[in-house]
């Protein structure tokens, strides 16, 4: 996070120069026409942007610990919300949060992207409906029958208690009956774009369909598999409802749960642990997202074109 | 590096399989030893429909694994199971729930609710037995009786299993003092669980019409026996004390005669009940027609409104000569970066009425209520939303601008196109195309954004007519979740809540469909 707050301050000298370049070339008139509104343009949306994450830093920095406390920015800089934090279910809130977003975002790729060899790469009988009626499910996200699936785990939870209420296993369960409506068309339609010469090739010189998928499909089409497994993670991440409905004792809960009870029952005193939460739950998703930027706006205007 | 793993998987081919062929085995060992366990354990706790599922999955996976044929299948099933367990079936199941009154009252089957009306309506019979009674705990701390009957046999029971004698048991002064495999509670422990040990019956028998156990001073027991008895034959619940006959009626739950009902019902069909309830009972219509107005104009007001911005900022920074553009476009994603329920969360507190950032630092101290008011909550609503969501649109907008066609500027530019004209019929329809079905999915994961909603507002503020606890933000998909009762502020309504789960269902897919379709032809037009 201080990298973020570092940035628009070493931006301006390093812009500066090259500014001044183009000024040289430039008319004034016309560089403020052309290039000029646009740089305020920017800082605006900046503003606009980061205010609310710098304000977060913050107030999860003051020692007072309330929302009344936290509204003078950096007024003073201490770790005491940090610290607060371990008194609390916080650390195990995160470790589940991250092994079922990372459980559920390594099934899904797998799944996922088997199925989508398959559409991809073999002729079979039900084939186009199977598509069809892919999209068709993409249209009825699951957690609108979280009634059902919640009585569903109450029956299974009666014969096997590892898939009932407030198992973490049964929940990345739930969350993979999703895995397929969601993300086999995108990963279909950059499966397509494998050159299916490379398959025939391999399988001249004897390769099996199973080292054709794994040593030569799965290398060559890993952009979209890094997309949607962060897609899964991230949606997975900040999946409330059926985590709210299904994980019933706070040691189990995800962060999406946790936090919700802290400000929902409580907003003004347990505001700096919240915010101190909320800057280190952040800090995952954050980190993968640069990490993997562009993939991911090559992953999305993929989708957006072969949908 | 892939060309050297490449070239040695192909000299290898022989042992590449072999480990196959290993993987295979150990894995389909495992599935099979899973799914047997599972038929076994579902055959055990009479779940039949569990018992055929699991068989039925066991027996395709075997097939697919093991036959040379079915070379899709063996990619699609991992896949495709879960995709039909937990996806397929539960939105047929949400059909099934919403045509019967499941919930607070009608929870079980008949014979479980009358089983439950027998034990809650017991009182204790004018000169019932009494037998000296000792309170026991299990090895996990369960609370049990031992109490010694009239022949001097010891007979230990809880709340789920019902006396038995025991051998072995150690009698002093008429009372048991030892009992295998369970531990005395001594005084000081009795009191510290009084409440426990006043509440708790142990069944004398597995038939419920028997009666059961209880004690007030945890030293002598008494035999309660049900109040209500129930014949069989003719299907009807008497009271014993009152002698008021209770026949079952259409909506799973016995009646009296003068329209009394017993409290325990079981689950029936009800037919379309609960659909007329949410569109005909004045407590659930009147929100129901405002929630879903305000639900659709909530999710398209969210994608305009963000793609109109995301698509001005790309635009603003299409331009190759800018400086700096990666710095701002690195800082403008970042809310996109933030997880939505935090964001929520974090907007919440900012807007806060007296001590919120927003009004404190921003305005100058207004008060502002942001968050209260219904018309101020729904402007707070969508601009968070806005905050959320313009970096994806300014992503998605970027990605498709650099791929727009440049001879077709060139050629507007020639005929001597204004900016206006250009943006207005080239650029703004072309990127329409490529990112309709975007628009789209972002239309449909706005319909359902419950955390949003939830976090934010909580749906508030509530409506003020209301009995049902719903308010002017809510969507229907937190409608939903309120009804249902399982967060624990309303009585529990799996039935209604279902059936307002499928009206979703419906009103999503009409959209959809007729969205892809018009995406069709504006994708002909272009």
């Amino acid at each position: 996070m201080t990298t973020v707050r570092a940035t628009p301050a070493t931006r301006s000298p390093q812009a500066a120069a090259p500014e001044q370049e183009l000024r040289g070339r430039m008319r004034p008139g016309r560089w403020a026409r052309e290039l000029g509104w646009r740089h305020v343009v920017g800082v605006v949306a900046v503003l606009y942007a980061v205010f609310p994450l710098v304000y977060v830093v913050s107030a999860s920095l003051s020692s007072s610990g309330t929302l009344t406390g936290s509204n003078e920015l950096f007024a003073e800089v201490s770790g005491a919300n940090y610290a607060g934090l371990s008194a609390t279910e916080f650390w195990s809130w995160m470790a589940n949060t991250l092994q079922i977003g990372v459980a559920t975002a390594v099934g899904t790729v797998l799944m996922g992207a088997a199925a989508a060899y398959a559409f991809s790469r073999f002729r079979f009988a039900g084939r186009r409906s199977g598509l069809t009626a892919l999209l068709i499910i993409q249209m009825f996200p699951q957690m609108l029958a979280f009634v059902a699936i919640f009585l569903l785990l109450i029956s299974l939870g009666e014969v096997f208690p590892l898939l009932g209420l407030n198992s973490k296993v049964a929940l990345i369960c739930v969350y993979l009956g999703g895995a397929l409506g969601v993300n086999t068309f995108l990963m279909y339609g950059f499966f397509n774009t494998v050159p299916r010469e490379l398959d025939e090739a391999a399988k001249i010189d004897g390769a099996t369909h199973a080292q054709i998928y794994w040593t030569i499909i799965l290398r060559l089409v890993s952009p979209i598999l890094a997309v949607v497994a962060l897609l899964s993670f991230i949606s997975t991440f900040g999946e409330w409802i059926l985590a709210r409905v299904m994980l019933t004792s706070e040691q189990n809960w995800t962060l999406a749960v946790g936090l919700y009870g802290w400000v929902s029952s409580l907003l003004e005193a347990n505001w700096g642990l919240f915010a101190a939460g909320a800057v280190l739950s952040a800090i995952p998703v954050l980190a993968l997202f640069l990490f993997l930027q562009k993939y991911i706006v090559g992953g999305l205007t993929a989708g957006s074109v072969k949908g | 590096m892939s060309l050297v793993r490449l070239r040695r998987d192909e000299a290898g081919t022989g042992s590449g399989t072999r480990a196959g062929l290993v993987a295979k085995l150990v894995l389909m060992g495992l599935v099979n030893a899973l799914g047997l366990y599972g038929v076994l354990a579902a055959w055990q706790a009479g779940s039949w429909g569990i018992v055929a599922a699991a068989l039925v999955l066991l027996v395709a996976a075997d097939a697919v694994y093991f036959s040379r044929r079915a070379l899709p299948g063996k990619y699609i099933l991992p896949g495709l199971v879960f995709l039909l367990v937990f996806q397929i079936f539960v939105v047929v199941y949400t059909g099934y729930v919403a045509f019967t009154n499941y919930g607070d009252g009608h929870n079980s089957t008949k014979e479980q609710a009358v089983e439950a009306l027998l034990a809650q309506n017991e009182r204790r019979v004018e000169g019932s037995p009494s037998s000296p009674l000792t309170v026991v705990a299990s090895d996990d701390g369960e609370l049990g009786f031992a109490v010694v009957d009239d022949a001097g046999q010891v007979e230990v029971g809880a709340a789920d299993e019902p006396l038995e004698a025991v051998e072995g048991a150690t009698v002093t002064d008429g009372r048991a003092t030892e009992v295998p495999g369970w531990t005395v509670l001594d005084r000081a422990e009795v009191l510290e669980r009084q409440q426990e040990v006043t509440d708790l019956r142990v069944p004398v028998s597995d038939d419920a019409a028997a009666g059961s156990v209880r004690t007030q001073d945890a030293r002598t027991g008494y035999v309660f026996e049900p109040v209500l008895v129930y014949d069989e034959s003719a299907d009807t619940m008497t009271d014993t004390t009152t002698g008021v006959v209770y026949t079952p009626n259409d909506d799973g739950q016995f009646e009296a005669a003068d329209g009394e009902t017993l409290p325990v019902g079981w689950r029936v069909t009800v037919g379309f009940e609960n659909f007329t309830t949410a569109f005909g009972d004045p407590r659930y219509s009147g929100p129901f027609a405002k929630i879903l107005v305000w639900t659709f104009a909530f999710s398209l007001l969210s994608v305009v409104t963000t793609f109109l911005l995301g698509m001005f900022l790309a635009m603003v920074f299409n331009e190759p000569r800018l400086r700096g553009r990666k710095v701002y476009r690195t800082l403008m994603i970042l809310p996109y970066a933030m997880p939505g329920f935090l964001a929520a969360l974090l907007w919440a507190g900012m807007l806060n009425t007296s001590f919120g950032f927003v009004n404190q630092v921003l305005l100058g101290g207004a008060e502002v209520p942001w968050l209260t008011d219904p018309w101020l909550a729904r402007l707070s609503v969508l601009g968070v939303n806005l905050w959320l969501g313009f970096p994806y649109m300014f992503l998605v907008c970027t990605g498709a601008l650099q791929s727009l066609p440049g001879d077709v500027y060139e050629a507007a530019r020639i005929d001597g196109a204004s900016g206006w004209r250009t943006w207005r019929s080239i650029t703004m329809p072309l990127l329409l195309v490529a990112t309709a079905p975007l628009l789209i999915s972002s239309f449909a994961f706005n319909f359902n954004n419950v955390a949003l909603i939830k976090m934010l507002t909580d749906g508030g503020p509530r409506f003020d007519d209301a009995s049902v606890p719903l308010g002017h933000t809510d969507i229907l998909i937190s409608m939903v979740y309120n009804v249902s009762g399982l967060d624990g502020t309303a009585a529990r309504d799996y039935g209604l809540a279902s059936a307002l789960s499928i009206v979703i269902f419906v009103v999503v897919g009409i959209v959809s469909a007729v969205a892809f379709r018009q995406t069709r032809k504006l994708e002909e037009m272009v």
